[in-house]
């Protein structure tokens, strides 16, 4: 039974993480490392267990924060990305200052935002969005770029529209490029919701965690990380799930096509 | 052979402006293809077989001179040719028959008629049954086969080839020289085959056109008065041997072929 189960490759990460909260236990109990510095597995699952709703309603407002800051890394991420990859011009003006702001610590303007626009979900939102557009535009305008100039000319040769051109060829082309971007983004806007509601917010995972924080309730502050992590592992289920519907065709995918 | 020229080239030069200066690529090209004519174009790797192959289909600008297809200036893709790349350039999301119609598609022709002349063509090729399958689970032959089918499919008169079977083995490569033949018979199309290999060259054509090393014009142009239909067994023959060997002459004091 066990043996079968471990060969079912859904169950080896579960097999994983229980390996490693085996040895987190076995860890605390060797080096008899006390409770104010790491909490030990059962109480992290007991106040998962005592807080459960109060949780699962503040992983909402995460969520939600995050796929508004992901929806406007696809509006606003793509299509940037598409006009820079189709215009060196653009690309020279627009491209150093992305990269430009990217180095900025979203931390340290988050407050700014929280200034802007108030307490509610919209810094959150800008947040998550900053965090998360990044990735895409880079893997967008790389896709766009590598379209192969062979079927360009192809295209070319049939009398193609520039329309047609970008919906037959270019954007299906640039389809694993953009998605391997949005894979990476959806984890990265989790993070920049955080970010948003440790700066100004009274409620999300990041405001549990501050509060847990500051009440040296170390438990409680595991418990926000692991359903804060879950949240992240199931956006990427989904997007995971969309790139296998959307680009069967794929060589990544062509295991289960 | 009819005797009126289906393409006509007329001291066709190109210069390419790259980042380095200028790179000269063409010099002076004169030459004519009657119409149903099969012309093989043969020279050095870089000499520009497809820089003059991209401007015969309108893909790419002269530099100067004239080129001219059934009489008219070549200034931008035509309606009436059909490209066949080194590679087969399939789209990997769409099936054969998709690929083959992407062409149809494109060029919004009746959907109907496109399908059944889709299926003809696939029928020919060879690719019967494998009609909904994805180009990667195809062999190169088979892609290639594919690729030929889709620049067939809107019946252009005019078949434009870029070493087509470069990237294939000698025994595939020796049965789609002899498909290609049938094809050509068949249909009586004006075909332009760009290849470095001189056999297949001295096979097919109706005349060879030798190309010198960049910057480059023709060496030389041979007539193949060999009979057709031609068997692979004719290129044991003497006459064979003495066409092939005459066009290679020109790269002993040249330079080399490429590959
Ligand atoms: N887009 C381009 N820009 C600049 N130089 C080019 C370009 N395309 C081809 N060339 C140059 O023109 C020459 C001919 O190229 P090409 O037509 O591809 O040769 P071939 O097909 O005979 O191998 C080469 O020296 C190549 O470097
Ligand atoms: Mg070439």
């Amino acid at each position: 039974m066990l043996r079968r189960l471990m060969l079912f490759p859904a169950f080896r990460p579960f097999l994983l993480i229980l390996m490693l909260l085996v040895l987190w236990d076995v860890a605390i109990r060797v080096f008899g490392i006390p409770a104010y510095l790491i909490p030990r597995p059962e109480q992290v699952v007991g106040q998962l267990i005592a807080e459960w709703s109060h949780l699962l309603k503040e992983s909402w407002q995460t969520t939600e924060a995050t796929l508004g800051g992901f929806a406007l890394t696809i509006v606003i991420g793509i299509p940037l990305a598409m006009v820079i990859a189709y215009s060196k011009l653009i690309e020279s003006y627009v491209y150093p200052l992305l990269v430009f702001s990217q180095s900025i610590p979203k931390i340290a303007i988050a407050p700014l935002f929280v200034v802007w626009f108030g307490f509610g979900i919209v810094p959150k939102i800008i947040s998550a969005f900053l965090l998360g557009f990044f990735p895409v535009v880079v893997s967008t305008v790389m896709g766009f770029k590598s379209v192969d100039p062979d079927m360009l000319d192809l295209a070319r040769s049939m009398g193609a529209t520039r329309l047609q051109t970008f919906l037959k060829i270019s954007l299906p082309y640039a389809l694993p490029a953009i998605f391997s971007g949005l894979k990476v983004s959806i984890t990265l806007a989790v993070v920049g919701a955080v970010v948003g509601e440790f700066v100004g917010s009274n409620s999300g995972i990041g405001y549990v965690l501050q509060v847990a924080n500051g009440n040296f309730d170390l438990p409680l502050m595991f418990a926000a990380l692991v359903v804060l992590s879950s949240i992240g592992v199931m956006l990427f289920l989904a997007i995971d799930v969309a790139e296998r519907l959307m680009i069967p065709w794929h060589a990544s995918q062509r295991q289960v096509f | 052979m009819s005797s009126v020229p289906l393409i006509e080239a007329r001291a066709v030069s190109k210069i390419y402006q790259t980042k380095d200066g200028p790179v000269e690529s063409l010099r002076l090209l004169d030459f004519a293809i009657a119409e149903g004519e099969f012309i093989s174009v043969v020279g050095p790797s870089g000499c520009g077989k497809s820089t003059l192959l991209k401007m015969v289909a309108g893909l790419l600008p002269l530099t100067g001179g004239t080129l001219t297809l059934a009489g008219q200036a070549i200034t931008g893709p035509q309606r009436d040719v059909g490209i066949v790349f080194q590679n087969a350039v399939l789209l990997a999301w769409r099936t054969v028959l998709d690929n083959i119609l992407l062409q149809a598609e494109i060029r919004h022709m009746p959907s109907g008629e496109a399908l059944a002349e889709a299926q003809r063509l696939i029928d020919m090729a060879g690719l019967t049954g494998f009609e909904g399958k994805y180009p990667w689970q195809l062999s190169g032959g088979m892609q290639q086969r594919a690729s030929i089918c889709r620049a067939l499919l809107h019946d252009p008169s005019v078949l434009l080839m870029d070493e087509p079977f470069g990237a294939l083995d000698a025994l595939t490569r020796e049965k789609m020289n002899l498909e290609l033949q049938r094809i050509w018979l068949a249909s009586k199309k004006t075909v332009m085959l760009i290849t470095h290999s001189i056999p297949e060259a001295v096979f097919l054509s109706d005349r060879v056109i030798v190309m010198s090393e960049r910057p480059s014009s023709i060496t030389a142009i041979y007539a193949i008065d060999l009979p057709r239909p031609r068997t692979l067994d004719m290129m044991g023959s003497p006459e064979f041997a003495v066409l092939a060997k005459q066009v290679r002459s020109h790269f002993y004091t040249q330079g080399s072929l490429d590959h």
